[in-house]
């Protein structure tokens, strides 16, 4: 379970999250919707540790994401986060890009960790590009792989920031479906997205996000089908 | 005119030269070698949050670009000495070549490592990899691809300003032997366009090397 308790953070003199709370449930997907610069991806981070907080608590599992005596870098293990930029290690192989942490950080064999890198690279349909560099892969491609790549750390939790806003819009259908299956299967999601669509046919709950705090969250069929605030009714017409 | 060419006599001391060529290779490689390692520990300096670090780093990186070389080699050989440290002539010239070949690398790296996106260490630090280890894995690499032919154009400099060991006596590298025998003879100009014609060679040499190694070793 990932609690976020009266989050706050700002940046210089520039408050982004202005007390936020939300609750994560196991095998719970929720999707963070609202306008550019409201601190979704900020929040995101705030998770994983990526950006520190000036105040409140993020728990994933019992464990203070922000406390001085937690192990970041093995709780980060446990939580993936995929990017709006696909950040590929341009220099290592599409197989080799997966490999990597499941043998340097969790210290497998390389017969192990190629073996996890190609089940989940073949899961979300790159069985015949393991050998490839990144740059010959297209942008949904290379965005499946920063999906099996943080994937074959076996996490808990996925975060996706926006992972098909920067693709071409042919290639945002294979990227959400990866996502889709994932939700399928099991996986606890926190979700930023723009596609509409896809809130409202995978999420477990919709959080919208206004000026740094948690406008309204609920189901999807409230939140997106029958918005009970107004700003969230303006946001929605806005990307409609 | 009448001066005639006599090129004989060059061509005589030919393995002298040859010889000479390898000192002169030697000291370019020892020295790329030891500026890399200073360059990267000053670019890391200047960047890093130490102030002392920093102000050392800069100082260094400023009065070695903006200096003449022969300056440095000769502090380095006259200079060290006034201060008790007497270095040969092979060392002050290795050593003088390196302080200059690390302030220009430095800046090299510093540029190099700024056009890594830090996004590539967000997305290694996320799948749980420590701040060294996301540097060695990640970002080292694609520095050193980055800064590749810098580097090695670094080493060619350092091939052609090892002719200056000349004013510090050094009489085993390409230069010294030319002027060995260019004094025994005064048979200046066919000792030193031989010489400059090696010269070409070595530094030829090492872009075609450098080519072929990159070939093999940058695959993407
Ligand atoms: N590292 C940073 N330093 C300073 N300001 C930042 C930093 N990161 C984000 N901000 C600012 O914080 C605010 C929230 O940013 P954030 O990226 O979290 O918004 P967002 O909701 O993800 O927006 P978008 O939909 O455009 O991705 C923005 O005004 C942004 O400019
Ligand atoms: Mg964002």
């Amino acid at each position: 379970m990932i609690e976020i308790e009266d989050v706050h953070k700002s940046f210089g003199a520039l408050e982004v999250l202005k007390g936020v709370s939300m609750t994560v449930a196991r095998g719970e997907v929720v999707s963070v919707i609202g306008g550019s610069g409201s601190g979704k991806s900020t929040l995101l981070m705030c998770i994983n540790g990526l950006e520190p907080i000036d105040a409140g608590r993020v728990v994933v599992d019992g464990v203070d994401v922000h406390a001085r005596a937690t192990d970041i870098n093995r709780l980060r293990r446990r939580i993936g986060i995929v990017f709006q930029q696909w950040n590929a290690f341009p220099h290592l192989t599409v197989l080799e890009n997966v490999m990597l942490a499941p043998r340097k950080v969790l210290g497998k064999s390389r017969a192990e960790a190629e073996a996890i890198a190609t089940d989940r690279l073949s899961h979300v349909g790159l069985k015949d590009k393991l050998v490839a560099y990144p740059s010959r892969l297209s942008g949904g491609q290379q965005q499946r792989m920063a999906i099996a790549r943080a994937l074959a750390m076996s996490p808990d939790y996925m975060l996706f920031d926006e992972v098909t806003s920067a693709l071409d819009p042919q290639l945002v259908g294979e990227v959400l479906d990866t996502m889709r299956m994932l939700s399928s299967e099991g996986m606890t999601m926190v979700v930023v997205t723009h596609e509409m669509r896809f809130a409202r046919d995978v999420s477990d709950r919709v959080a919208f996000f206004h000026r740094g705090r948690i406008h309204e969250i609920g189901p999807p069929e409230q939140v997106i089908g029958n918005p009970q605030r107004p700003e969230t009714a303006d946001f929605l017409k806005s990307v409609r | 005119m009448n001066y005639s060419f006599h090129w004989r006599p060059v061509f005589q001391v030919m393995p002298e030269m040859l010889a000479g060529c390898l000192v002169t290779v030697e000291i370019a490689a020892l020295s790329t070698v030891i500026g890399v390692a200073i360059g990267v520990a000053l670019a890391l300096g200047r960047t890093g949050g130490n102030r002392a670090a920093a102000a050392f780093a800069l100082a260094w990186i400023e009065f070695g670009r903006n200096t003449p070389g022969l300056f440095q080699i000769y502090l380095v050989y006259f200079g060290l000495g006034s201060f008790g440290l007497h270095l040969n002539s092979y060392a002050a010239l290795t050593a003088g070549i390196a302080f200059n070949n690390a302030s220009y690398l430095a800046e090299t790296f510093r540029g190099g490592l700024r056009a890594i996106p830090s996004t590539q260490t967000r997305a290694a630090r996320s799948l749980g990899m420590s701040a060294p280890l996301a540097f060695r894995l990640i970002m080292l690499p694609q520095l050193f691809r980055i800064v590749y032919y810098p580097m090695v154009n670094q080493m060619i400099l350092s091939v052609l300003m090892t002719a200056l060991g000349l004013t510090v006596g050094l009489d085993t590298d390409l230069a010294g032997v030319t002027q060995h025998f260019n004094v025994l003879t005064y048979r200046t100009f066919e000792y030193f366009s031989v010489a400059a014609a090696l010269y070409y060679l070595i530094a030829k040499a090492m872009m075609l090397t450098s080519r072929v190694v990159a070939w093999r070793l940058f695959r993407y």
